[in-house]
């Protein structure tokens, strides 16, 4: 991390440029700033200047500093001064309970290895600056950790908390076939360890989700800030899980090996011998596809008695697998050039 | 992720550092360069690269009265003269969203015994950002859906009095219900799921437990403190951390069954002509392998080794055999399936 001799005078110019506009009751304007301001001497021009100090100005707002912008004079407007309102820069004074500050601490650093983690461990530093009670979240004994392995994840989250129209490349689930979509992205959420975007689909002409990991390379920005209204009272968890359940849940009659099939067994509804070998449960299920998954795992330890969808379903799984050795002839065996 | 941390820095980054040091320090009068630099997560040297670029600033005027005083030379620091900036900035959006988003997610999860805290802390903390955070309930994190909520209350509880426990645990990779005792080190939420991290007697090893394959789980009145020996996984690549001496498998697979290769942790990843992927990965158990297999169906396969490829074979035949298909008709018929993992089958080795 080494920092170049021009990349100290800059920060030295935006660390002196706070202080005096935080230092002076009355708004300065850009004559002033320049004088009180000992980097900003150095510019060789009024123009280089004023490039400069347009350049630090955006810098500071986007670092959150309040910078206000207000007539020099009540009655001659044309001449605007600066000053950063103390009252709006500062953090409120807040003090925090010692088990709320170790829930704090458990809430930033659940963002470690997250594309947020700076900004998490920074929140939690300000929190604590002006106290000095540690937080102690080893009495709380829990660990939640938050990922964010999507690329698209920083772009996503921007356009989201900035209502900026986005367009990107999208593989679609099944075919995993890329088209370009043009969304209004409303929310972002992370359920079952997976990132999801809720958006006004503009192309569709409705709401949908989109997982974050199927966005190929990246997030284009298309338009401006708060160009657009989110419904109010948006939940994204609540519209990606109604996505991701459509059906109600409906019986299976299954023939499970003794001694295997733990996970089912587990959540049937009823259990009975066959015999020594076999035992026959009842368990619902939603998702075909999803169950006939987790069916076809067990291998030859349980078998699909109803309903004939769920059979087929698992029927198919085993089938590919029985063909797709790489002796077969079955089409995925093409590998690549070493 | 920690790559970024290591490129330089931008000047709104340190800038941003330093404005949250001047307070930090100022409450913290003495205290040494090491806890500084660990706390802002920079080496000692950038601490004092930060102190002596301080030392430059303040006032307008230039005049010895008016810079920020800073003194550092015993190896303690000791801050003045910085009145205007003795407060912290407020949170940016980031920073507000982050902390919040965090709390409830955790004020979710059922169970948890510090809700009461979460509860008042998320409302100072909403307070006190304001405009910053108004976007914040559009961005949400389920780490929990209460699928182990009396687990999660035990574990917790065991951790924190130090207690040993007896689990009845589900290993679905190899589909066997076992017991075993475990001295708990930490209980963590990873991709949406409570593991409980401990030694495990059984297997005199470090072992993660996924709670919600907790069939049953007993504090035990014996002292559960761990052997000092006991390393707590790096868990920043995923929770399953292959060892260099397990065993190559090399699948291929087809786009509907990428997933795979970001679901588990890999060697290597090549695309192939077709859209698909050739993956390759270690493992010292295959049977959760066999598993995963079996559930593609057409849509992966096993390259190498051609001992996997033929229990896979061979267990999808006795399988088939049980429904009376006759599988040389089928095959023809097998499309891709595009399956996406709501089941997680994970290996716990």
């Amino acid at each position: 991390m080494s920092t170049q001799p021009n990349a100290a005078v800059k920060i030295e110019r935006l660390l002196n440029l706070v202080i005096c506009l935080l230092y002076t009751r009355m708004p300065l304007s850009k004559a002033k700033i320049r004088d009180a301001v000992p980097q900003y001497g150095n510019t060789a021009s009024d123009e280089a200047f004023d490039r400069m100090f347009e350049r630090d100005k955006d810098e500071l707002r986007q670092l959150g500093v309040p910078l206000v912008t207000e007539p020099l004079d009540a009655f001659f407007d044309d001449e605007p001064g600066y000053r950063i309102d103390r009252r709006e820069y500062a953090l409120p004074e807040i003090t925090f309970a010692p088990d709320e500050l170790a829930v704090l601490g458990l809430a930033s650093r659940a963002w470690a290895q997250a594309s947020l983690a700076g900004p998490a461990a920074q929140a939690l530093r300000k929190l604590k600056a002006a106290g000095v009670e540690r937080d102690d979240a080893s009495l709380i004994g829990l660990e939640p950790r938050v990922r964010t392995v999507e690329p698209a994840f920083e772009d996503a989250k921007n356009a989201v908390l900035e209502r900026i129209p986005v367009r990107f490349s999208y593989r679609a689930g099944g075919s995993g076939e890329a088209n370009t979509r043009h969304v209004q992205p409303w929310g972002i959420a992370s359920w079952h360890g997976r990132w999801y975007l809720t958006a006004f689909d503009a192309d569709r002409g409705a709401p949908r989700v989109f997982r974050l990991g199927r966005i190929d390379g990246n997030v284009t920005f298309e338009g401006e800030p708060a160009s657009y209204e989110v419904p109010v009272g948006h939940e994204p968890r609540a519209m990606i899980s109604n996505m991701a359940v459509e059906h109600d849940p409906q019986p299976a009659a299954l023939r499970v090996r003794t001694g295997a099939g733990h996970s089912l067994r587990r959540r049937a509804r009823a259990v009975e011998g066959v015999d020594g070998t076999w035992s026959r449960l009842d368990v619902d299920f939603t998702d075909t596809e999803a169950f006939a998954d987790e069916i076809s795992s067990f291998g030859p330890d349980v078998v699909v008695e109803t309903p004939a969808e769920l059979r087929e379903s698992v029927i198919r799984r085993l089938t590919g697998a029985l063909g797709s050795g790489p002796g077969s002839a079955v089409r995925i065996t093409e590998r690549p050039s070493a | 992720m920690n790559a970024r941390k290591q490129s330089t820095e931008t000047a709104t980054e340190r800038l941003s550092r330093l404005l949250t040091m001047v307070p930090w320090l100022l409450n913290r009068q003495g205290v040494e360069i090491e806890e500084v630099a660990r706390e802002f997560g920079v080496m000692p040297a950038q601490v004092e690269a930060d102190l002596a670029l301080l030392f430059l600033c303040g006032t307008p005027g230039g005049y010895h009265g008016d810079l920020i005083e800073a003194e550092w030379e015993s190896g303690r620091v000791f801050l003045g003269n910085a009145d205007t900036i003795k407060r912290p900035l407020r949170l940016g959006v980031d920073e507000a969203v982050a902390l919040i988003v965090g709390l409830r997610a955790l004020a979710a999860v059922p169970g948890i015994g510090e809700r009461d805290a979460v509860v008042r802390a998320l409302a100072k903390l909403e307070a006190a950002t304001g405009s910053a955070s108004t976007g914040s309930s559009r961005i949400q994190v389920v780490i929990d859906e209460g699928t182990s909520k009396e687990a999660l209350a035990l574990a917790q509880e065991a951790l924190v009095s130090r207690r040993r426990v007896h689990l009845r645990y589900l290993v679905p990779g190899r589909d066997e219900s076992t017991e075993r005792d475990v001295d708990p080190m930490r209980v963590i939420n990873f991709d949406a799921q409570w593991y409980l991290e401990g030694w495990c007697h059984r297997a005199e090893d470090v072992r993660l437990f996924r709670l919600d394959r907790v069939e049953s789980l007993t504090i035990l009145d014996q002292d559960g403190t761990p052997p000092s020996n006991a390393e707590p996984r790096d868990l920043d690549s995923g929770v399953f951390t292959p060892h260099p001496d397990d065993q190559l498998v090399r699948l291929a697979l087809t786009p509907g069954a990428a997933w795979v290769s970001d679901y588990y942790p890999t060697e290597s990843v090549e695309p192939t002509k077709g859209g698909g992927l050739v993956v390759t990965l270690r493992t010292s158990d295959t049977a959760w392998l066999r598993r995963l297999m079996w559930r593609l169906g057409s849509a992966a396969a096993v390259l190498e080794p051609p001992e996997l490829a033929f229990e896979v074979q061979q267990g999808a035949l006795e399988a088939l055999q049980a429904y009376g298909a006759s599988p040389g008709s089928a095959a023809s018929s097998a499309t891709a399936d595009a399956t996406t993992p709501t089941g997680s089958t994970s290996p716990n080795r």
